[in-house]
């Protein structure tokens, strides 16, 4: 008996071997002209296992204080063998995710697999990229220069003008009435303890749905099947599905070693509390249209300070966002909310981040 | 006249089942009631630490009220400099005319650190492209609130600024 063979029956007397891989043996792929967009989740996912293998590396080097936060990753970008890349990967493959979770994102709202019974699916997704955006967000300010140390002053200043709890919010975000080396400490807490923890827990709920319901097939290809009878209509998972993913996979790791080697991420200057914000200063092209719409909103609107109404709007706007699955119609052929706001959502953010990147 | 179990008239035997079954449902809810609010009160007395604990302590050092911010040779006209007023930075502003003016660095809209603009004389925010004059007033762009000014005093070569 071979050894792989060995272990294979010693599994299968204790736990049912059989039992464990049925699963995977039953799971099939919808397969149609569509079938590309399945693809995003799984290569969000890899980004995502690349993010803690890369950012696990960083942390031997890294160092959390205002005094050598800075120096620590000039360290590991000049003297560490390989550093550079490291950290470029680290910081290319953050933006990548984020682009392929909103791609995703768009993917499952257009093609509507939001729909019965998978709503939680979409919802534990949202929270998903929204917990993607803190690990942008915290992430940022670790090397702690003077771009990252503005945004955070923005950043945490923007989640101070919540009515009632905003203060709070702000000085437990900042480890005290200012952006220090106090707030460094936090947002490293953040970025390697408390996000991984949430992000792999509810990462973990979100597979298991999209196990538990299989892959969604568009409505419209649904209906074009059931009139006309045809086989071939799925592809299974394990290895027909899985070797393709790999291979997007394999795509995607090309991209992020390309982007890596050729646009290392660079450093910026040290973060000087007691300089003036550079002129030309924006945030990372995520928080672009947010940005944007803040600089646009005027200061008062009836009475009431302009920014605080940006911050209600758009934690409106996420609410929505979040619960967009219950605001489609019950009934079939009824009007379709949720379509129009993620066209309209599109549109913001895109012209938004087009106008936060040329406009003055 | 009394009676045995079996001999008393049916209708008595039922209200003191139901009687019973009452003081059973109000037992039940009492306890129901002793225990949720044992574990509520001890939920709370675990969560109350960590949330004050979240909270940084308050600085205590905060009462600055003035300070020497520059001397008279370090400013030409129409040039500014930022200085640490306490823990936060203020800008202090030598006008075309030569006068200075001193007010908080942290603009009023997000609190980013504002600059002096010699092209446009004026003060102004890079972060949202907030606009304000030298007293300090909010001319243009997001911020809702003019910027703190504070006063300046020259006293032999040295600059003080004194919160107004």
């Amino acid at each position: 008996m071979s050894p792989a063979v060995r272990v294979q029956t010693w599994i299968d007397e204790r736990f049912g071997w059989a039992e464990m891989i049925a699963p995977l043996q039953h799971k099939t792929v919808p397969r149609h002209r569509l079938s590309y967009w399945y693809f995003l989740g799984g290569i969000t996912l890899f980004l995502f296992l690349i993010q803690i293998a890369t950012g696990i590396l960083l942390l031997l080097y890294y160092r959390p204080s205002a005094n050598e936060a800075f120096e620590s990753v000039q360290y590991i970008t000049t003297q560490v063998k390989f550093g550079w890349l490291v950290r470029s990967i680290h910081s290319w493959s953050a933006n990548l995710m984020i682009f392929t979770a909103f791609a995703h994102m768009f993917s499952v709202l257009f093609l509507r697999a939001y729909r019965k019974p998978r709503e939680l699916t979409w919802v534990t997704g949202v929270v998903l990229l929204f917990l993607a955006l803190g690990f942008g967000f915290s992430g940022y300010l670790l090397p702690w220069n003077t771009l990252a140390f503005f945004a955070t002053k923005v950043g945490s200043e923007v989640a101070g003008q919540v009515p009632i709890i905003g203060p709070w919010i702000m000085v437990f975000l900042r480890g005290g009435p200012d952006v220090t080396g106090a707030t460094l400490t936090r947002f490293f807490g953040f970025h390697v303890a408390v996000l991984p923890g949430l992000a792999t827990l509810l990462l973990g709920v979100h597979v298991a749905l999209v196990q538990r319901f299989g892959i969604s097939v568009p409505p419209g290809l649904e209906q074009q099947w059931s009139s006309l009878p045809q086989p071939q209509r799925e592809m299974r998972f394990f290895p027909n599905f899985f070797l393709r993913e790999l291979m997007a996979w394999y795509v995607a790791l090309a991209v992020l070693g390309l982007l890596a080697a050729l646009f290392p991420w660079g450093l910026g200057t040290k973060a000087d509390p007691f300089a003036s914000a550079p002129a030309g200063i924006k945030p990372e092209w995520y928080f672009l249209s947010g940005f944007q719409a803040l600089k646009l909103i005027p200061p008062k609107i009836f009475s009431i300070d302009g920014e605080v109404l940006g911050v209600l709007g758009f934690g409106a706007a996420g609410l929505v966002w979040l619960l967009l699955p219950f605001l489609e119609p019950k009934r079939e052929g009824g009007g379709r909310p949720t379509f129009a706001i993620g066209v309209f959502a599109l549109t913001f953010i895109t012209a938004m981040t087009i106008y936060g990147y040329f406009g003055k | 006249m009394s009676f045995t179990t079996a001999e008393k008239p049916v209708l008595t035997r039922v209200c003191e089942v139901q009687e019973s079954t009452a003081k059973n449902t109000s037992r039940r809810s009492l306890l129901k009631i002793l225990l949720g609010g044992g574990i509520l009160a001890s939920l709370g007395s675990f969560l109350y630490p960590v949330l004050r604990y979240l909270v940084p302590p308050a600085e205590t050092n905060l009462g600055v009220d003035s300070v020497i911010a520059a001397t008279i040779h370090e400013l030409k006209p129409n040039s500014s400099k930022i200085f640490r007023f306490g823990s936060r930075p203020a800008l202090l502003i030598r006008t075309a005319d030569g006068e200075y003016r001193a007010m908080s660095a942290t603009c009023t809209h997000l609190s980013c650190t504002v600059q002096y603009r010699k092209d446009a004389q004026q003060v102004w925010c890079a972060c949202h492209n907030g606009m304000y004059d030298l007293n300090g007033r909010n001319v243009s762009g997001p911020p809702p609130r003019p910027l703190e000014k504070y006063q300046v005093h020259i006293q032999g070569e040295e600059i003080q600024v004194q919160r107004a």
